[in-house]
C-alpha cells in the first residue's frame, strides 16, 4: 500500500530531474545569439559520438568541419550543444587558419537521451551544422555525490 | 599546481600539421548535483583553455560543466617555427594552470 506522504514524495523526486533540464528553447536561444538567426543548414560538419551511450560521465566527442582552413576560407569557431543537459552549451573551441584541419575532440558529460547538435562558424561568416541522436543508459551531470 | 600533460611531436617537417593533446587534473564539479542531504554541490570548473605557439594564440576552448572531469582536449596545429608551445588553462576559485613542449622544426 502507497501513502499519500510517500507517493508525494515519488514524485516530486521523479519530476525533480525535469527540473534540472534546460529549457526546450534554451539551445535555439544559445544558437540564435551565435548565428544572429542565420540559417545553419547540415552539411560540411561532422559529429562524431557514439549513438549508445552506456556512461553519460564521459563520451569521447569529436567534430570535423570540411574546410582548406586558409587565411580567406577558414572555420572560426565550432560550438557543441546538448538540448536536454542543465545547459545547453557543452564546449566552444576557436580556431584558425594556423589549425591546419578543423578538427577536435574532448570528452563530455551527457545527461539524458537526446539529439546532440555541433555548429560551425566560417570565416565568411556562414554558420553549418550537424545533429547526431544518442540513447543515454546512465546519466550524468546531476548524480548525487556519494 | 594542478597536474597536466601535454602531447607535442618533438620534431616536425615546416608546413605539417601535428597533433596537440592536453589533460589536465580536474573535477569539473557541474553546479548541478547535490549530495544526499540535498546540499547543492557548488560549481567548479575550468572555464578556459588557450594554447600558444611561441606566444601567438592558435587555439581557445571555452568549456562548460558539459566537460568531463579531468578535461583532454585533441587538436591540430601547423607546425611552422622551432619553439615553445604552450597551454595554460584558467576556471572557477581562482584555478591556473600551464604547461608547455618544445617543438623542432625543420
Amino acid at each position: 500500500m502507497i501513502t499519500r506522504r510517500a507517493f508525494l514524495a515519488a514524485a516530486a523526486a521523479a519530476a525533480a530531474p525535469a527540473a534540472l533540464q534546460a529549457t526546450p528553447g534554451a539551445m535555439s536561444e544559445a544558437i540564435r545569439a551565435l548565428t544572429g538567426g542565420a540559417p545553419a543548414p547540415r552539411g560540411r560538419v561532422k559529429l562524431d559520438v557514439p549513438e549508445l551511450i552506456e556512461n553519460g560521465n564521459s563520451v569521447v566527442l569529436g567534430v570535423t568541419v570540411e574546410s582548406p582552413m586558409t587565411e580567406i576560407d577558414h572555420v572560426r569557431a565550432i560550438h557543441v550543444f546538448a538540448p536536454l543537459n542543465p545547459l545547453p552549451n557543452m564546449i566552444s573551441v576557436y580556431l584558425g587558419p594556423r589549425a591546419g584541419r578543423a578538427r577536435f575532440t574532448t570528452r563530455v558529460r551527457v545527461a539524458d537521451s537526446q539529439t546532440l547538435v555541433a555548429l560551425a562558424q566560417l570565416s565568411d561568416g556562414s554558420f553549418w551544422s550537424d545533429q547526431v541522436s544518442v540513447v543515454v543508459t546512465l546519466a550524468a551531470c546531476t548524480e548525487e555525490v556519494k | 599546481m594542478a597536474r597536466a600533460i601535454v602531447k607535442v611531436p618533438a620534431r616536425a617537417r615546416r608546413g605539417e600539421i601535428i597533433e596537440l593533446r592536453a589533460i589536465v587534473a580536474h573535477v569539473m564539479e557541474t553546479g548541478f548535483r547535490r549530495t544526499e542531504t540535498g546540499a547543492l554541490v557548488p560549481r567548479d570548473i575550468i572555464r578556459q583553455m588557450v594554447c600558444r605557439y611561441n606566444g601567438v594564440e592558435v587555439f581557445r576552448a571555452d568549456f562548460h560543466p558539459a566537460v568531463a572531469a579531468n578535461p583532454l582536449i585533441v587538436f591540430t596545429t601547423l607546425a611552422t617555427e622551432s619553439g615553445r608551445i604552450e597551454f595554460r588553462w584558467t576556471g572557477d576559485n581562482g584555478f591556473a594552470a600551464a604547461e608547455s613542449a618544445q617543438i623542432t622544426v625543420e
